[in-house]
Formats: structure tokens, sequence, C-alpha cells
């Protein structure tokens, strides 16, 4: 496949790996801050090829393993009402919550239809004027620009029983959270390309002058990862601090500006919950006062209900890069892809269902 | 979750709302894809798209700055 395969040859790779082992002196703890980047570099074991000086962290970038339980229960509250259709991404369904999980509640009836894109939504919505469809719109900034012109469509065209459960999550509120962690060791950040290709290179560049740390936006193949990690080393062993770009082929130093002017359009940044961490300011996005129609938490009285999680999972700590996987005791005994405990064993992108598929020991 | 696919437009047009829409060959199999988010795209580019919507076009120059490095360092 074109724009894929060519990133994926190991003499490339090897090149790389002796390219960045020739310039390194120092130890570098760096974080990639994508869950598809994490699958990749567990699956590629990309961690195991780089020399042992490079410590590879695993950041927060799964909105599946992030999304906190209370939302999967309002997503299963508002699935089993009958007059609602409720459409999702695939990842979802399984996710846990604190009784059961969309997968349940479509074997008992609910109508829970997976959905590629959004816009699919507003079609359903057009095709089934008698019944109430929700959508859950989960994601990062990468996901956000579609949800809002599913919005904006929908109410262009007068579309009454449309609405959307919001748990949106924002990339740079986080890295300052990670940023934040007391006893962290961390001096780089891979950043995520998608979400960079949107929100380009501006978020960062705060975030690198006032925490001195080198963010260098990388892509998900291995040689794209490989080019990251070379640039953020180079820069770490030159003593630079920079934001730099490693996926020139898809994102833009200003971003995807008509993206981020319809994502303004209909949401505004709000404070979000963050499964396993906790609230963090200002880091999701909720619905403007002339877009709250479209709000299913208000439509269906939701708003306020919170729920504790369950105490064995570490995953708080596994998105922070505080501890790995392995280290959790429910690891691939209570805990396993089949019967999760936790959402990053749920997400394909999650770190614990990474190690679980390719590093199982 | 932000996968996004590399594919080849090989149509652009608007829907009955004025959407501007279109669609993307993934290798073989071909998906309609909403364009509205890049003003500058035209049949035969290749663009990344994510859950049904091109969020880039991709550059082919920028595309061989990994290898491009490799050569600067004589690797
Ligand atoms: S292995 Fe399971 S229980 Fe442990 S942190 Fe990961 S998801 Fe949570």
């Amino acid at each position: 496949m074109k724009y894929v395969d060519e990133y994926r040859g190991s003499e490339p790779v090897r090149k790389y790996i002796r390219a960045i082992t020739d310039i390194l002196h120092r130890d570098w703890t760096i974080m990639e801050v994508c869950g598809g980047q994490t699958h990749n570099i567990i699956k590629f074991g990309i961690d195991t090829l780089l020399p042992s000086k490079i410590t590879l962290i695993h950041g927060p970038g799964c909105p599946v393993c992030v999304t906190p339980i209370e939302m999967l229960d309002k997503a299963v509250y508002i699935a089993s009402q009958s007059e609602v259709i409720f459409c999702s991404f695939g990842d979802m369904l399984r996710v846990p919550g604190s009784e059961k999980n969309l997968i349940t509640s479509r074997a008992e009836g609910a109508d829970v239809r997976i959905l590629y894109s959004p816009l699919d939504a507003i079609k359903i919505a057009r095709e089934s004027p008698d019944r109430k469809v929700v959508f859950f719109s989960v994601g990062f900034e990468t996901t956000a620009p579609a949800v809002a012109m599913a919005i904006i469509q929908a109410k262009k065209l007068g579309i009454k029983n449309f609405s959307a459960l919001v748990a949106h999550v924002l990339v740079p509120p986080a890295l300052e959270a990670i940023l934040s962690t007391p006893n962290l060791v961390l001096n780089g950040f891979l950043a995520p390309g998608h979400v960079s290709t949107v929100i380009g290179q501006g978020g960062y560049e705060r975030i690198t002058k006032k925490y001195r740390v080198p963010i260098v936006i990388t892509g998900f193949e291995p040689l794209d990862i490989l080019f990251g990690v070379y640039k953020l080393v180079k820069q770490l062993e030159e003593g630079r601090c920079e934001v730099e770009n490693a996926y020139g082929r898809s994102a833009r130093p200003e971003g995807n500006v008509l993206a981020q002017q319809a994502v303004d359009e209909v949401f505004e940044a709000a404070d979000r919950k963050w499964r396993g961490i906790g609230v963090i300011p200002k880091s999701g996005l909720a619905l403007r006062e002339s877009y709250r129609d479209f709000d299913a938490e208000s439509l269906f009285s939701l708003n306020g209900l919170t729920v504790e999680e369950p105490s064995e999972c570490i995953a708080g700590y596994i998105l922070q890069g505080l501890k790995k996987p392995n280290e959790c005791t429910a690891f691939g005994t209570r805990c396993t892809p089949q019967r999760p405990l936790g959402a990053p064993m749920v997400s394909s992108e999650g770190a614990c269902a990474a190690y679980f598929n390719y590093r199982r020991v | 979750m932000c996968l996004g696919v590399p594919g080849k437009v090989v149509k652009i047009e608007d829907n009955a709302l004025g959407l501007r829409m279109g669609v993307v060959d993934f290798g073989g199999t071909k998906r309609e894809t909403c364009l509205a988010y890049l003003d500058d795209v035209q049949e035969g580019d290749w663009v990344l798209v994510h859950i049904g919507f091109a969020i880039s076009k991709i550059d082919e120059e920028k595309a061989k700055d990994a290898f491009d490095t490799l050569k600067e360092i004589g690797l």
C-alpha cells in the first residue's frame, strides 16, 4: 500500500537504529503520546531494537482508555431506552461500565449500531424520524472535526432526533497534566501525528517553552516512529528544546484550519475527567450554547452522574507513563482482552492489550 | 482511534446538501469520503482519511523526509 509499506522496510529501520546509536551518549526517557504509536512500538518490537539508553514510556493517547466509567454508564443507559438508536465506533462497545458494556446492552435488545463515520448517524436520523439517534462522540482532536460536521449538518437540516454524547478529549492539556506529575522522569514527547495534522504546532510550542521539553510530531509506521525518535534524541543530545515535525507528509505547521474552524463553531474547551487520572482543566470539548439542543446528556437528564472505578486496575498509572502493564497484578490473569477489568485492556490501542497480544510473558 | 488511512481521490462532487464529498480508493476498496476540510484537493491526489473525512493532502515531497535524512547523515 502506498504511503504505508515504504515505512516498514527493515533496511531503513536498521539504518535509523544505527543513526540513533551513533548520536546517543546519555540516558533519555521518551513518551509516545498516542495509543496507535504504542501499539506499533510493541507490535514491531521497536522498543527492543532501540539502544537500552532509551526508555519509551506509553502515554494517555487512547481515547477509548481515558473515557470515564460514568460515560460508559450513561451510554448504556441511553442505549437501553426503547426509542433510541445508539451509534458508536466499534472500539467503545466492549469497554466495561460499572455494570455492563454496550455489547451486553445490545444482547439485551438495545439498538446499538457501529458506524464508520459520524455522517452516517445523520443519515440514520433522517431515515428513522420516529426514533432518537444518539452518537457516542469519543476521540481526540483528530475525531472532533468529523463530529462537528455531523452536528453542523444536523442543525442546517433542522434534524431534531439527533444528539451526541460528547466525551472528547484534547492532547495539549493532557501533556501539561503529565508534566506536572511528581516523580515522573520524562525528557521529551513524540506527539501524535494525526492530532497534530488537525491542530498544528501552536499548542506544543507553548508547552515546549513553559516546561523545557522538546516535542517531535511523529507518524505511526515503524520508520516514522524511528525518524521521530532520531530527531528527538538529536535535540536532547544537542541541548535544544523545540517543536519539530517528523510527519511532514500529513502535518502542517498551522494544522488543518478548516477543521479547526468547524470544531470551534460547535465546541468549546471544558474541564473533563480522564479515566484513571481524574479531572484535567480545559482538557475536553463540550457543545457551545448555540448547539446545546444536540447534547444527549441534557436531553436524557444525565448531567452530574459520577462513578468510582474498580480498585485493582492501575490504568491511571499506566496512562500517565508511571507504570507498565505487566506491573499490574491483574494483568493476563484476572484481566485479559476477553474479560477486561480496565479500558487499556479493551482497546487494541491500549497499552495493556498491546502487551497482552504481542508480549505475553 | 486516531487511525488515518492513505488513499487516492478518484471522484469529487458536492452532495445534495452542498457538502464537498468524494470517493477515495484505498488499494482497491473505494469509500465515500467527506472532503469539506480540504479546499485544494483534486482528483488523483493522495489524502489521509480518518472516520470518513480527509484530514490532509499527502505532501509527496515531505513523504521522503525520513529517507532524505538518512542520506544526509551518510547512511
Ligand atoms: S492489566 Fe487490566 S486491570 Fe491492570 S491496568 Fe491494565 S486494564 Fe487495568
